[in-house]
Order: C-alpha cells, then sequence, then structure tokens
C-alpha cells in the first residue's frame, strides 16, 4: 500500500530570478518503507521534503498522505494532519528553547489530546530513555548540546507515533555510536510498526543500510 | 490546562522583566483611567447638589403671553399690530390638579408648589430688596434639602409659625439679625408683615443668601394679596435628573403649562459640565490606550522573538488560531493582571484623595468608589488587552514556517 504519493510536483522560486527548484517529480512510498533521499547540497532535497510535509503548499502537482488527496487542503486542516500523521526532524532548528526537553517531546501529544497529561509524561520517558536522555529530561533544551537537541527533536517526531517520520539530516549532528541508535530506532520502527521514514542524509551508512534511495539531482528524481 | 495557555504562559514566566513592564502600563492606565472617572461623577455630583438646592429638577409655570390681534386672518388684510404681554397674572390657575397630575407621572418623585416674589427687608427707613419664597416647609425641604443649609435655628419652626421667616445669612449679615429678631417685610402689592426669624440658611451662593428667603406658602399669598389658590410655580423633582428633558416634555404636554428643566434654566453651567466630563474623559482614553501600546509592543517583540518558536509549532501541527491563542493568552494575563492591580491601585488613590480637605461648600475632595466606573474601566481594559494581543498574534498565525526553517 502506497502511504504517500507525488504525482508531477513542479516548484519554481520567483526571488531573485526564476528558478525551478523541482522538476516534474512523480514517485511513491510505502507504508513501512525506510527510504532514504541523497543528493549534493542544493539539489532541492529539503524543498521536496517541505512540499511532502504539506508545510510548503506554494507547488504545482498532486500529493495524496495516506490515500488522502492533500492538495488543496486548508492550512488548518494540513495542520492537523500533520498533527495527527507526520513527525518532522528539522536540519537546522530543533526545539523550543524555554521548555523543558521533556516538554518539547510532549507538546505534539498534548495538542493531539489523545491520552492524559499522565501517559504523555510517561510516554515522553520511555522515548528519551531509548534515546539516552532520560537524564537530561528536566534541563531546558538551549542548555543541551546540538547532538542531544537533535535527539529530543527525534524524541517528539516519534511521540505521537505518526504514519511518517520526515527528517533533514536527522544525524548530521551525531557521532557514529548515536547515529547508529538512531538508525537502530527507525528500522525498527518501520519493520515492527509499520511506519514509514524518509530521510535526507549526506551519511553513506545510513543510506546504504535503508530500504531504498532515491537520489536528487538539480530538482530531477 | 490546554497546551496552547501552557505555552503563552511559559512565555511570559520566561520574559519576566517585559512581562511586567506591560502589566505596569496596564496598572498605571487602569487606575488612572478610573480614577478619573470617579471623579468626573464626583464634580457632577457636587456642583449638580449645589444647584439642586436652589433650583427643582423641573419647574412647571405660566409664561407670560403675548397679545394677539383679534383679526382672524392677518395675511389678508392690512393689519397694524402691537404685541404686548398681556397682564394677567403668572398664576397657575388648577395648581391642585397639576400636582397631581405631575404626581401620576412615573418618574416623578416629588411636587410642590410654590410662589416667588420680590419684596423688601425694612429696618427703620433702610429697604433692601429680596425675594421671598414661598413654600410648605416639609415638602420643600424634601426636595432641596433646606435643612442642610441652615447655619442657626432651626427650620421646624417654620411649618409651625405662618409668621416665621428663614432668611440667608448675607441679609442677616446687612441687617445685623440673629435668630428670633422680627423684621419688616413688604411686598410690590403694598402688603407689610412683622415675621419673626427662625433660621438662617447658607448656600454659599452669595447672591441668593443676600436676598433670598423662605416664608411660608399661606404668608406669601397674603403678601400678594391672592386667595390660597394662587402658586406662581411648581417644582418637579423626578427619579434621575439627566432624564429631565423629556419628562419636562411630558409634564407640558400633560399639564398645558410652560415647563424648564433644571439643565434649560443652567444652560451655562451644564455646558461646563459637558467639557469638562468631554476632557476627563478623552484624557482618561488616551491613557488607557496608551498602555495598550505597551502590550501591542512587547507583544509584536515576542512574536519576532520567537518567530523559530512558531514555525516550529506549526510543524507540529499548531493551526492558526492555536497560535493566535498562545499570544492572546499572554495579552489577556497581562491585561488581566494589569486591570486587576489597576484597581487596586485606583481605590487607594481614591481613598487617599477622599481624605483631603479641599474647603468651601465642597469640604472634602467629592470623589467616591463608583462602581459603574470601575466596571467600564474593567471591560475597556480587558478589550484594550485584546485588541493590543490580537494583532501580534495575528501576524503570528500567519507566519510561514517553511520560509523560516530555510533561513
Ligand atoms: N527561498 C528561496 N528562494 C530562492 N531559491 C531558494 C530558496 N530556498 C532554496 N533555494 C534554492 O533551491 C535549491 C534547493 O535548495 P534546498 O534547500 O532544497 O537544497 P538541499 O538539497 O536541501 O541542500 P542541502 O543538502 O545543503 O541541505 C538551492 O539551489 C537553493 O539555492
Ligand atoms: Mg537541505
Amino acid at each position: 500500500m502506497n502511504i504517500l504519493e507525488t504525482h508531477h510536483i513542479t516548484k519554481y522560486f520567483l526571488e531573485p530570478v526564476k528558478f525551478q527548484v523541482l522538476k516534474d517529480i512523480s514517485f511513491s512510498v510505502q507504508k513501512g518503507e525506510f527510504l532514504s533521499m541523497i543528493g549534493k547540497s542544493g539539489s532541492g532535497k529539503s524543498t521536496l521534503l517541505y512540499v511532502l510535509s504539506t508545510m510548503d503548499t506554494d507547488y504545482e502537482g498532486k500529493l495524496t498522505i495516506d490515500g488522502e488527496m492533500v492538495t488543496g487542503k486548508s492550512l488548518d486542516d494540513l495542520a492537523i494532519l500533520r498533527n495527527h500523521k507526520i513527525g518532522f526532524v528539522f536540519q537546522f532548528h530543533y526545539l523550543l528553547p524555554e521548555f523543558s526537553c521533556l516538554k518539547n517531546v510532549m507538546i505534539p501529544a498534548l495538542k493531539l489530546g489523545k491520552y492524559s497529561q499522565k501517559e504523555i509524561e510517561e510516554q515522553a520517558y520511555q522515548r528519551l530513555d531509548t534515546l539516552g536522555l532520560r537524564d537530561q529530561a528536566l534541563k531546558p533544551a538551549s542548555k543541551l548540546s546540538g547532538g542531544q537537541q537533535q535527539r529530543v527533536a527525534i524524541a517528539r517526531a516519534l511521540i505521537n507515533n505518526p504514519l511518517i517520520i520526515m527528517c533533514d539530516e536527522p544525524t548530521g549532528n551525531l557521532d557514529s555510536k548515536n547515529s547508529a541508535i538512531v538508525f537502530e530506532i527507525f528500522k525498527e520502527l518501520t519493520s515492527s510498526l509499520g511506519q514509514t521514514i524518509i530521510a535526507v542524509t549526506h551519511d553513506e551508512d545510513f543510506a546504504r543500510n535503508s530500504d531504498r534511495i532515491i537520489e536528487m539531482r538539480d530538482g530531477v528524481l | 490546562m490546554n497546551i496552547n495557555n501552557d505555552i503563552g504562559t511559559t512565555y511570559l514566566i520566561t520574559n519576566k522583566k517585559m512581562t511586567l513592564v506591560a502589566i505596569l502600563g496596564i496598572t498605571l492606565g487602569m487606575s488612572i483611567y478610573i480614577f478619573m472617572n470617579c471623579m468626573v461623577v464626583g464634580f457632577d455630583k457636587t456642583s449638580n447638589d449645589s444647584i439642586f438646592k436652589n433650583t427643582a429638577h423641573i419647574r412647571v409655570f405660566r409664561d407670560d403671553v403675548v397679545s394677539r390681534p383679534l383679526a382672524p386672518d392677518i395675511t389678508k388684510k392690512a393689519v397694524i399690530i402691537n404685541p404686548k404681554v398681556v397682564p394677567a397674572s403668572n398664576t397657575i390657575i388648577n395648581p391642585d390638579e397639576v400636582v397631581s397630575l405631575a404626581k401620576k407621572h412615573p418618574d416623578v418623585v416629588n411636587v410642590t408648589p410654590q410662589v416667588t416674589t420680590t419684596m423688601f427687608y425694612n429696618i427703620g427707613k433702610t429697604q433692601v430688596p429680596g425675594i421671598a419664597t414661598g413654600i410648605l416647609p416639609n415638602e420643600a425641604d424634601q426636595m432641596f434639602n433646606i435643612r442642610s443649609t441652615i447655619v442657626e435655628g432651626s427650620f421646624e419652626k417654620l411649618q409651625s409659625n405662618l409668621n416665621a421667616i428663614a432668611i440667608g445669612s448675607g441679609v442677616a449679615e446687612k441687617l445685623s439679625l440673629a435668630i428670633d429678631d422680627n423684621i419688616n417685610i413688604s411686598s410690590p402689592k403694598g402688603v407689610s408683615k412683622n415675621m419673626k426669624i427662625v433660621a438662617i440658611f447658607k448656600t454659599n451662593n452669595s447672591i441668593v443668601d443676600k436676598s433670598k428667603s423662605y416664608i411660608n406658602l399661606s404668608t406669601a399669598q397674603q403678601l400678594l394679596r391672592e386667595n390660597n389658590t394662587y402658586v406662581t410655580d411648581i417644582n418637579v423633582n423626578v427619579k434621575d435628573p439627566e432624564n429631565c428633558d423629556q419628562i419636562s416634555k411630558d409634564l407640558k404636554v400633560l399639564t398645558g403649562y410652560s415647563s424648564e428643566s433644571w439643565k434649560q434654566a443652567n444652560e451655562t453651567m451644564v455646558a461646563g459640565f459637558r467639557m469638562r466630563r468631554i476632557v476627563i474623559t478623552f484624557i482618561s482614553y488616551t491613557i488607557l490606550i496608551v498602555a495598550g501600546f505597551g502590550i501591542y509592543n512587547i507583544l509584536n517583540m515576542t512574536v519576532s522573538q520567537k518567530i523559530n518558536d512558531i514555525s516550529i509549532l506549526k510543524a507540529i501541527g499548531f493551526r492558526g488560531k492555536d497560535v493566535v491563542r498562545i499570544f492572546l493568552t499572554q495579552a489577556m494575563s497581562i491585561g488581566l493582571m494589569g486591570v486587576v492591580s489597576g484597581c487596586i491601585l485606583a481605590v487607594i488613590l481614591i481613598t487617599l484623595l477622599k481624605k483631603v480637605y479641599i474647603g468651601g461648600d465642597i469640604g472634602y475632595f467629592p470623589i467616591d468608589y463608583e462602581l459603574t466606573k470601575f466596571l467600564q474601566g474593567i471591560g475597556v481594559g480587558l478589550i484594550i488587552s485584546f485588541f493590543a494581543g490580537y494583532l501580534p498574534a495575528r501576524k503570528a498565525a500567519q507566519v510561514d514556517p517553511v520560509s523560516i526553517f530555510r533561513r
């Protein structure tokens, strides 16, 4: 079953000069697949990921997620959809600095409002535990190192058990040991929980060990 | 707690200094707004009180009539006319009927007849002109609160003694009169009477104090050689003096006589009050709006600072209205805390000023805790906080996360 499909997605940047970043991109991702996207810097990986994440709505073509047509939905509906179905790990911007790590992880679940505060807290602790951050849980996020922050962001992306987790360089700031941990977690999620992962990466090993690799080259797959 | 409010509150707490400054702004604006508006109420009350000591809310009287030509149609023929005031007396022909008619009006609380006449106070060969007001002492006291102006003697004695008179303090001084002295008064109709002074009043309006005196209605009628139905004015007090113009019109229609409200009778003064009210209202609103700008500024700053957070929240699945709520929570919390402390400060200011002695017929500074003004202030303060927060919040809601992530 295809959890995500794109049909002829094309995107232009008009400033400073008209420039086509994404050129007629059509592909599909299966449920439970662990997909890596590689490509040179500036080839349009992040741009595509923003389109797939439903945050960028300024494109041509069609996008469906979980069998649902996403293109053309209202911003509010898209926000709800993201909250329910998509977890996102950003390339540079990670956490809300004034909140504790625990709170950062909890926020998407609190927004979703499916579980009680207590249950959410427990789940959040569990996630932080697997990522080796239990002892950092109550520190404010701004007091953590870059790698630690990135792991908290991953824990946050996982908290709502999203159908799709999208990551932009999830291991960019991590040492090989922690990269391996993150990779294992992702692998586990796809195989046992049937979650889908789309990860942009520069990490050769990471990409090689995933289910499928797609390469982006100047806006074409 | 809702997660939106939770996040908003956290921002408030982590930004203590800015929050405090904004609260302080609202506190000051709020307290001054309430304080000034309570002051206006106090001013209006004292001014009105001093007016209502001499003037009824509405006066029903018979106006002079100008003569009209007897010719039925003066447009067709050449008619020489010479209009003049008809030399009829100003009496209200059926005072009892007018009184009972006026009393039937739902807004009327008090009705009392009155006869006013010019006269002279005579001491030896000295004649001092003055005005005698014939009243039914108890009814008139209810209306004008004459008792509160009595400085010597007792007003009660006027009721029991038809030859008693209550004179103004200025008259007493000019003629060196004291309580229990006798004085001869004479009317324009040539009637003169020996009266006994039972009370001296002081209204702090020196023209009144130097000329006016109160006597019994029937004595005044005798002075004018009139019978006991002769009445020049019928004074009417109503529930809400601010509302007197409409009732005045009603009474005019109801009784067929002319009527004049205190506002018409004191037009210049009333215009002055209105001006005072407008100026103070304007200033107090301005101060409150400036305080609102404080909230607006601080929230605008917060939104710019937190633009990253906002983008992340939107990526996580917060809708535009969730973001609006986060920032409105902050604005309304600031507003609420400012309003509460503003009310407290206003109470303190009013309490202090109430104790300041001004002197004259005002006495202590005329200000009081006006509940309506407090409520009004709270309402306006919260509305201003809402809008001061809503504008930056809407800006935050419109943040495009992708454009922030790309930076
Ligand atoms: N706001 C923008 N306006 C115009 N051009 C842009 C804008 N954002 C990105 N680009 C251009 O779009 C292209 C793709 O950018 P994108 O960020 O998707 O690259 P990327 O593949 O993620 O690179 P990296 O591996 O360095 O993260 C680049 O050439 C970039 O210069
Ligand atoms: Mg990128």
